[in-house]
């Protein structure tokens, strides 16, 4: 999806392979990905957004299963891609995996783990980053 | 500000158009609506000219200029200006075009929506199209276009019950319109199983359940309404533009099954209007999904949250219905040539309220309203137009 750049993509390393977001200390609210500015606090918040770690943990608020996708994902097919509200409130779009796919469901428990993302063909680069397995009990 | 009214309108044939170029289709809409509306090259004090992804589709950027010249209009040096807000691109254009007559700046302008997407394969078409959404949260992970529709869905099922029989209705339908617009992609019914039955695009939506690629232009001359009258006895005003934004990203929004860019902009268009939902005698709506239409008509306010999926049971949209919504045949049936939507929109109400509708004529029909969505919903304008 980027030919010939890969900076877009290590730029981007904190949030996608650590779960580096933000918080806006004038009201406390988390953000991932991490924002400039508070969109509640707007220029309260300037200089205010300091780094934060989230867990990762979260719960499926909807998903779909792809059967038509991009080359890069083609391999994939079909997998789930589901939207996850983490713990700490954000919600991130990612896909569901180690689970069948008839399992997964709203409401479904999840964990982030750290996986290979996409790549560009068989000489390209990998692009690595964070998708949910369901949470062991 | 100045009131404005729609006086010539003009369409070229949407479809997989191998035998058209870019060009042609756009100088084809524009010429029909220049001549629709009676006036000539001298009278335009500007063009623009909407188109979503001209750069990938068609290798061509700085279309505002390739559309005056391939028009005719180089040696008028008209002011000519591209506007892009993905699938929005041709809504957002009439609203430009708009708000430069209703400013007091021009008097007549050709607003003009245009997309070419068959000129590049399948793969390389939802790869563009996925660029209205967010590249580095949504596309990066694997989300497609109809995935990030595909989830809206699946979680308006579970809130409100909606089924995949009446997904599937909102396409029976749209296909049943446009099988009577000359102009549609699609000139055929199709029974509710095959829709049904369709190929797995992104679960819970088939490939029945989504709007084409497609070519096509559209094209409407827009001018002072105090002025209208010199060039046609039946101008059409635009009695309320609104147009919203919201986050790129699905996920980032207020509730999945909002589209709270709807919400604030038939808010805004209504006030302007001075009339509420239930004065709307029909409606095209941004149907580019099956699930999309029935968010718009909630949000539009024609039926309440979560009853959307029965508006087709309940004889609501329907050609007979209540509130016809998509009698062209929608994004669904009459094609999506994603820049030249917006424009189509207005074309069809325009028809309608000119009582030139043909068999989809909707009767008495008065007040029409036209909503254009960008991505999953971070851009949308409405227009709402009634007969002088």
């Amino acid at each position: 999806m980027a030919d010939g750049g890969v900076a877009r993509f290590w730029r981007e390393i904190p949030q996608r392979y650590n779960f580096i977001g933000n918080k806006c200390e004038s009201c406390e609210r988390i953000f991932f990905p991490p924002r400039e500015s508070c969109p509640y606090c707007r220029r309260k918040s300037m200089g205010k957004m300091k780094e934060s770690k989230l867990s990762g943990k979260g719960e499926i608020i909807t998903y779909t299963i792809i059967h038509v996708s991009p080359e890069n994902f083609e391999e994939q097919i079909p997998y789930a891609v589901a939207i996850v509200k983490l713990e700490e409130g954000p919600q991130v779009t990612a896909q569901i995996v180690d689970c069948p796919i008839d399992e997964i469901k709203i409401g479904m428990k999840v964990e982030s783990t750290f996986r290979r993302i996409q790549e560009d063909g068989y000489t390209g680069a990998i692009y690595y980053g964070y998708k949910f397995k369901k949470t062991e009990k | 500000m100045r009131d404005v009214a729609v006086i010539g309108v003009g369409l070229t044939k949407f479809g997989e158009l191998w035998d058209k170029s870019f060009r042609q289709l756009t100088a084809e809409a524009g010429s029909k609506a220049i001549i629709d509306a009676g006036i000539e090259g001298k009278d335009i004090d500007a063009l623009y000219v909407g188109t979503m992804s001209a750069g990938r589709f068609v290798g061509q950027e700085h279309v505002g200029a390739l559309v005056a010249d391939t028009s005719g209009f180089s040696f008028e040096h008209i002011p000519a200006i591209r506007v892009e807000s993905a699938c929005a691109s041709g809504g957002v254009a009439v609203r430009q075009g708009y708000l430069s007559i209703a400013s007091g700046m021009n008097d007549i302008v050709v607003v003009g929506g245009i997309e070419k997407m068959n000129d590049v394969g399948g793969t390389a078409a939802t790869g563009t199209l996925v660029t209205a959404a967010d590249q580095e949260w949504e596309a990066f992970f694997g989300a497609t276009f109809p995935g990030i529709y595909a989830m809206l869905a699946t979680r308006h099922m579970h809130e409100h019950g909606t089924t995949k029989e009446q997904l599937a209705q909102v396409a029976v339908k749209n296909h049943a319109n446009g099988a009577l617009n000359p102009h549609a992609q699609f000139r055929r019914e199709i029974p509710i199983e095959t829709v049904m039955k369709a190929t797995m695009v992104a679960y819970p939506l088939g490939l029945l359940d989504c709007s084409p690629v497609s070519d096509g232009a559209a094209s409407i001359i827009l001018c002072a309404a105090d002025k209208a009258k010199e060039y046609t006895d039946n101008p059409i005003k635009i009695i309320g533009s609104g147009q919203a934004s919201d986050s790129l990203a699905l996920h980032a929004r207020r509730d999945i099954c909002t589209l709270d860019s709807t919400v604030h902009a038939a808010k805004m268009a209504y006030k302007q209007a001075n009339i509420t939902a239930k004065d709307i005698d029909l409606a095209e709506v941004h149907d580019c999904f099956t699930i999309a239409e029935i968010c718009a008509i909630e949000d539009l306010g024609f039926v309440k949250k979560g009853e959307g999926g029965k508006a087709i049971d309940n004889k609501i949209t329907t050609l007979d219905g209540s509130l016809p919504v998509n009698t062209s045949g929608g994004l669904k049936a009459k094609g999506h040539p994603v820049g030249a939507t917006g424009v189509a929109q207005i074309v069809e109400i325009v028809q309608q309220l000119k009582g030139n509708a043909d068999k989809r004529q909707v009767p008495d029909a008065k007040i029409g309203l036209a909503h254009n969505i960008g991505g999953s919903g971070a851009s949308c304008t409405i227009h709402i137009m009634e007969a002088m």
